[in-house]
């Protein structure tokens, strides 16, 4: 019978474009892991406790919408978490130097800007790899911050400050209601305007792009910069979640945010990929660390499966596109 | 060839004018950076990364990178720490073959996933990085292996040995930097490995096994970090799960990249990379003695990085111009 569908879809290109599409891993995944986490505890058939589990990832679901973005276009960006550490860390300096609430997060923004504008600067004139730079970046951007904190946790802000996590409009958190707006523009303008099909295509081949007179290195540096204000906007949200910031916060998190890219079915090597998959991997991502946190499987260990997941999701993904284009 | 022979070495005389440069003023600022402990200090600090690093730069020379090598080397030390618990009397030699073997496999499906589903390999090791460290606690059941946990015959590894009392730790990794030179330089499969790392597909035109080439390399580089667990557990004396070896392999990649090995493969040498993890490893000691405080030694390295990558990326630009080559 298996046969039979794909003969048949190769007879068919419209329909097996739409059907053989790593987003309808992602859907499935989804649906597979609400279900599997009803069975394990009745509270994930209530939406507000899905809600509030959401709330600590929408950092990382901001950064995620952005780096499809990067990903999309050929390049990537490793330096994200140490990013919202320096921004976080910076923000929480600033505001104990005493220069006041507002000035505080236009400089957290700010720094986050010339973090991204830095790589972007590295990887168009000096055609650095953006892989392994922004391991490089990785590096110093998490060391500035140790540099700047050393060990100390910078607290003390005002009390209307604290607490984005538990502002609701409805059951909806604030953080939230922010990710699906930011993922429906972005998805919009990755679909609909003219700056988003060329991100598809300087990820397709980069040459092409160049001599059909898109201008590759400014979309890229932009990109870039777009990131890391993003990775800006992502530590003040953090602060505000955690009350304090920390040279160490949001290790790691490159796992995850890289996950949910690849979960949602943006192709490793550009040029493919959309908003909406990095969207449903976002809540896969979710329900998957709520169930494993019910099932008291430890933090730590919880690693080895996100982890696992990671290769799996890449190799999956590799293996339809393939497929897709026979 | 031979101009680019030449090219090496120059290269490799700027790191190492770079370091002279270094301790002279560090020795001008502070003169207890001469003593014999200070130099005791930096030779008992590389080792450990020394070894990585050769298994990290065969990689790199590969056109590939392997971020996980933290994780494994944390899984071989809790492995052996917890062998030692259950038995005490386990002899080095044997549980050097141990943790070899361990790093030996973990490399080994690193090498595999590269290879049979062509992803890039920092993705990949970065699904590993957690992988293993995930693996790390579930075998530990997240505690720590204790100094009192660790045979006498083990720490005194890295403490001293029979010959001036220079501490074995230090000869070991010795030796397998020599066998590193002999196979890179003077080798076959040494010189299958430069050949894969400059361009892949004239390789495997030319013959040569890629993918063996490449599970070779991750398979070596897996085992000596896999060893390095035993160092670090002789040298440091307990083995944490979430402390031992996190982030170390950003030190590592710093101290490869530094020494010259051009990161788009092809390029790098064994003494090049001793080199660069030597400045690392002063830079280490050295700062306590020139009075900056620790925190700072992550931002320096990842300057580092930085610079060295975008100084490397500077050099090949100029090599494609006087080639004649450049035209993208």
């Amino acid at each position: 019978m298996l046969k039979n569908i794909s003969i048949y879809l190769s007879e068919n290109p419209t329909l097996r474009y739409w059907i053989v599409r790593p987003e309808w891993v992602a859907v499935i995944l989804l649906i597979i892991s609400i279900i599997s986490s009803i069975q394990l505890s009745p509270f994930f058939a209530d939406l507000a406790f899905i809600m509030d589990s959401a709330t600590p990832y929408v950092e990382y679901g901001l950064i995620a919408i952005i780096l499809t973005l990067i990903i999309i276009s050929g390049e990537i960006d490793l330096s994200i978490a140490s990013m919202i550490a320096l921004t976080a860390v910076i923000f929480g300096t600033a505001y104990n130097a005493g220069i006041g609430m507002p000035m505080s997060i236009v400089i957290a923004l700010l720094s986050g800007t010339l973090c991204g504008l830095f790589n972007g600067i590295l990887v168009t004139q000096l055609q650095i790899p953006s892989i392994i730079l922004t391991i490089g970046t990785l590096t110093l951007y998490r060391g500035i911050a140790q540099s700047l904190a050393s060990d100390f946790s910078l607290g003390g802000y005002p009390s209307w400050f604290i607490g984005i996590d538990y502002r609701y409009v409805g059951i909806v958190p604030i953080p939230v209601i922010i990710f699906t707006i930011f993922a429906i523009v972005v998805g919009f303008f990755l679909s609909s305007t003219i700056y988003g099909k060329q991100l598809y295509l300087i990820g397709t081949n980069p040459q092409t792009a160049k001599y059909s007179g898109i201008k590759v290195n400014r979309i890229k540096l932009s990109l870039f910069t777009l990131s890391g204000l993003v990775c800006g906007i992502a530590g003040v949200l953090t602060t505000s979640r955690l009350a304090v910031a920390r040279f160490n916060m949001a290790t790691g998190a490159e796992l995850e945010i890289v996950l949910m890219v690849m979960l949602g079915g943006t192709y490793i090597f550009g040029g493919r990929g959309n908003i909406f998959g990095t969207f449903i991997a976002f809540w896969i991502v979710v329900i998957l660390r709520a169930g494993l946190n019910v099932a008291r499987i430890k933090i730590e260990s919880q690693l080895t499966i996100l982890g696992a997941m990671l290769i799996i999701a890449i190799i999956l993904t590799n293996y339809i596109y393939s497929k897709s284009q026979k | 060839m031979t101009v680019f022979d030449k090219f090496l070495r120059i290269r490799e005389l700027g790191i190492f004018s770079i370091i002279v440069v270094f301790v002279i003023v560090a020795a001008i600022i502070d003169p207890r950076f001469m003593t014999i402990d200070s130099w005791r200090a930096v030779f008992l600090a590389i080792p450990l990364i020394l070894v990585m690093a050769m298994g990290q730069m065969m990689v790199i020379i590969c056109r590939h990178v392997d971020i996980s090598i933290g994780s494994i080397l944390a899984f071989s030390a809790i492995v052996i720490g917890l062998l030692f618990i259950q038995f005490p009397g386990l002899s080095l030699w044997l549980s050097l073959l141990i943790t070899a073997f361990v790093g030996l496999v973990m490399g080994l499906i690193n090498g595999f996933i590269v290879t049979r589903f062509n992803v890039h390999s920092i993705i990949v090791t970065l699904g590993t990085l957690s992988l293993y460290r995930g693996l790390v606690f579930i075998v530990s059941g997240g505690r720590q292996i204790d100094r009192n946990d660790i045979p006498e015959h083990v720490v005194s590894f890295s403490q001293t040995s029979f010959l001036f009392s220079i501490p074995a730790i230090l000869i070991f990794s010795a030796l397998i930097v020599i066998v590193t030179h002999l196979v890179m330089r003077h080798s076959v499969l040494g010189r299958e490995i430069y050949a894969t790392g400059s361009n892949p597909v004239a390789a495997h035109l030319k013959g040569i096994n890629v993918t063996k080439v490449t599970l070779f390399c991750f398979g070596v580089c897996g085992m000596l970090a896999g060893v390095a667990g035993l160092f670090y557990a002789s040298r440091f004396g307990y083995v944490n799960p979430g402390v031992t070896g996190v982030g170390i392999e950003f030190i590592v990649i710093a101290g490869v990249i530094i020494g010259g090995t051009s990161i788009t493969g092809g390029s790098g040498s064994v003494l090049g990379t001793f080199l660069g993890i030597l400045l690392l490893g002063i830079i280490n000691v050295a700062l306590p003695v020139l009075n900056i405080p620790g925190e700072f030694q992550k931002a320096i390295y990842g300057l580092i990085i930085v610079v060295a990558l975008a100084l490397d990326q500077l050099i090949i630009y100029r090599m494609k111009k006087l080639s004649g080559g450049l035209n993208a």
